[in-house]
């Protein structure tokens, strides 16, 4: 779905030629992945994100969408149909006064048939359950819910690929639960490839695989068991890991032999009884 | 309590001037506002009262409630009674004369009328408010306004502007008054001294709202383009505006009206 290839990417304001905010990047995403892209603030990974959706070309190197190179110009509109986005801040991607007519925003750029718009914007609302919700205005919901449009307006474009930037940095702790929800019900009942932009590190849980990033540069990347085990280069780069995964680590500097890679309370507590 | 005022008072019932096309209520609306100006006959002025006074039945939208809308003009209208019977001469004698007012049936008639003009022009306007949601009233306005696209007339982009303006006009609301919250909790000071000093508390505040609206419009132009949103070319619309029967009959109320105004 999403390949990269030595991909190079520079500010055009930055004066430090050697400072590139994205650095020699080699992912291969397969269809209907989910992957969890995780770092610091300025670890570049909200940059590779706009890379992805073609609103930053790449400096050196290669982006290929589904087949198609996000350097030609001439394709970013079937790139951006292909691959959809989410934004952070929920107030600030919702165009229209009314959330139906919001969801329609993207069926109508396309040129749809207005039955057709109709057709999916019905069924976009349906799968983040919001469809209660199609007549009120935006700024009656919660940011949670704000968001939840937000992704119905992507999903009426019917999309292969959502990259969600940071969707539930935001949000409280309930519309975090609920944007999280609806990412991994579309990952696993509609098969949406999914790339997740995040800086909380239990959000990477359920993902497929997950890729860390610092200063520009993929530092980890594999299944979470893999990286959270890793607790030494993730504290190193500031990341915390998840508690479970932590008490862990330090149980087994303690001398106590669970195994490293507990992920969930369930799952430390059956290593802990297995200690003989 | 900043975030109650609501732009162009939409009243949401169900009723036959509601389901009207938002393009007919424009130009019947227009046509409406050219009759005031077309009658000065007791006569014509009670026809358009009566006609009014129907449209507003039928709307089903409380009559208090447009009243309230004439509430900050009352002022003006007042005013400009004043005006009228103060400073009209007539030909006639005087009603009143004492010393420097001089009042003349004339100004009394003319002062009278033009305060029921006025009264007739807000609640015919707001009448189209009240029964038509901002979202149509932006649809019908692109619609019209269609026809002067090739004379260079942006009607696409001025509709999207107003639909973002409408959007925004409450998150912005809600962003004011937290930044004079979080201001007051910090000793700022909004409500006492003299004009000039309330104008120079204002400067915090604006200062960080203009920024941050900045801001908003830079992500909300990304967030549209990663839409596909590339101007209103090749642009469809779920909701298509159509005409009804309703449009008809109104058409016919309407021809009929204009009719009886220039008449009179």
């Amino acid at each position: 779905m999403i390949r990269t290839e030595n991909l190079f990417f520079k500010y055009e304001d930055e004066k430090d030629p050697e400072k590139y905010a994205v650095k020699d990047i080699n992912l291969h995403i397969a269809d209907g992945e989910f992957v969890v892209i995780i770092g610091h603030n300025g670890s570049g990974k909200s940059t590779l994100s706009k890379l992805f959706n073609g609103i930053y070309h790449p400096t050196s190197g290669k982006i290929i969408i589904d087949g198609l190179d996000t350097s030609d110009d001439s394709l970013i509109w079937e790139i951006r149909k292909r691959a959809g986005m989410v934004f952070q801040n929920p107030d600030n991607q919702l165009v229209a006064t009314i959330v139906e007519e919001d969801v329609a925003f993207g069926p109508e750029n396309l040129g749809l048939s207005p039955e057709e718009i109709r057709t999916r914007v019905d069924e976009a609302l349906e799968s983040v359950k919001m469809t209660a919700f199609k007549r009120k205005p935006p700024h009656h919901l919660s940011g949670g819910q704000k968001q939840r449009v937000a992704i119905a307006g992507i999903l009426a474009m019917r999309p292969k690929c959502i990259i969600f930037d940071e969707p539930t940095a935001m949000l409280d702790p309930s519309g975090r639960r609920e944007v999280i929800h609806t990412i991994q019900h579309l990952n696993r009942s509609e098969k949406m490839t999914v790339v997740h932009i995040t800086h909380f590190m239990d959000e990477a849980v359920h993902a497929d695989r997950i890729i860390v990033m610092d200063k520009g540069a993929i530092v980890l990347e594999g299944t979470p068991k893999e990286v959270f085990s890793q607790v030494d280069v993730l504290k190193e780069i500031g990341l915390d890991v998840p508690q479970v995964t932590l008490l862990s680590y330090e149980l087994i500097k303690s001398g106590v032999r669970v195994s490293p890679e507990n992920l969930t309370v369930e799952e430390l507590v059956e290593s802990l009884c297995r200690l003989k | 309590m900043i975030r109650d005022i609501t732009i162009g008072q939409y009243y949401s019932v169900e009723s036959p001037i509601h389901k009207m096309d938002p393009r007919f209520k424009l130009i019947a609306s227009m046509l409406y506002l050219i009759s005031l100006f077309l009658i000065n006959q007791m006569v014509a002025y009670l026809v358009v009262i009566s006609f009014i006074g129907i449209v507003v039945k039928v709307s089903k939208v409380p009559f208090q409630f447009i009243m309230k809308g004439l509430k900050p003009v009352f002022m003006l209208i007042i005013f400009a009674f004043l005006i009228n019977v103060f400073l009209t001469r007539g030909t006639s004698d005087p009603l009143i004369d004492i010393g420097f007012i001089t009042i003349y049936s004339e100004g009394v008639e003319r002062a009278f009328f033009m305060a029921i003009r006025l009264v007739l022009l807000i609640v015919g306007t707001s009448l189209l408010t009240l029964t038509t949601s901002p979202i149509e009233l932006t649809d019908g306005i692109e619609y019209l306004l269609n026809p002067f696209k090739r004379i260079g007339l942006p009607a696409h982009e001025l509709a999207m502007m107003m639909t973002i303006a409408l959007r925004f006009i409450p998150t912005l609301l809600e962003e004011t008054d937290k930044i004079m919250k979080a201001q007051m909790a910090r000793g700022a000071d909004f409500e006492s001294g003299n004009l000039m000093n309330r104008a120079k508390a204002l400067i915090p505040l604006l200062v960080p709202l203009f920024i941050s609206a900045f801001r908003r419009a830079d992500e909300l132009a990304m967030a549209m383009e990663a839409r596909c949103y590339k101007g209103g070319e090749g642009r469809t619309r779920m909701k298509v505006l159509r005409y009804t029967s309703l449009d008809i009959i109104g058409s016919l109320v309407m021809i009929v009206y204009m009719a009886a105004c220039i008449a009179l």
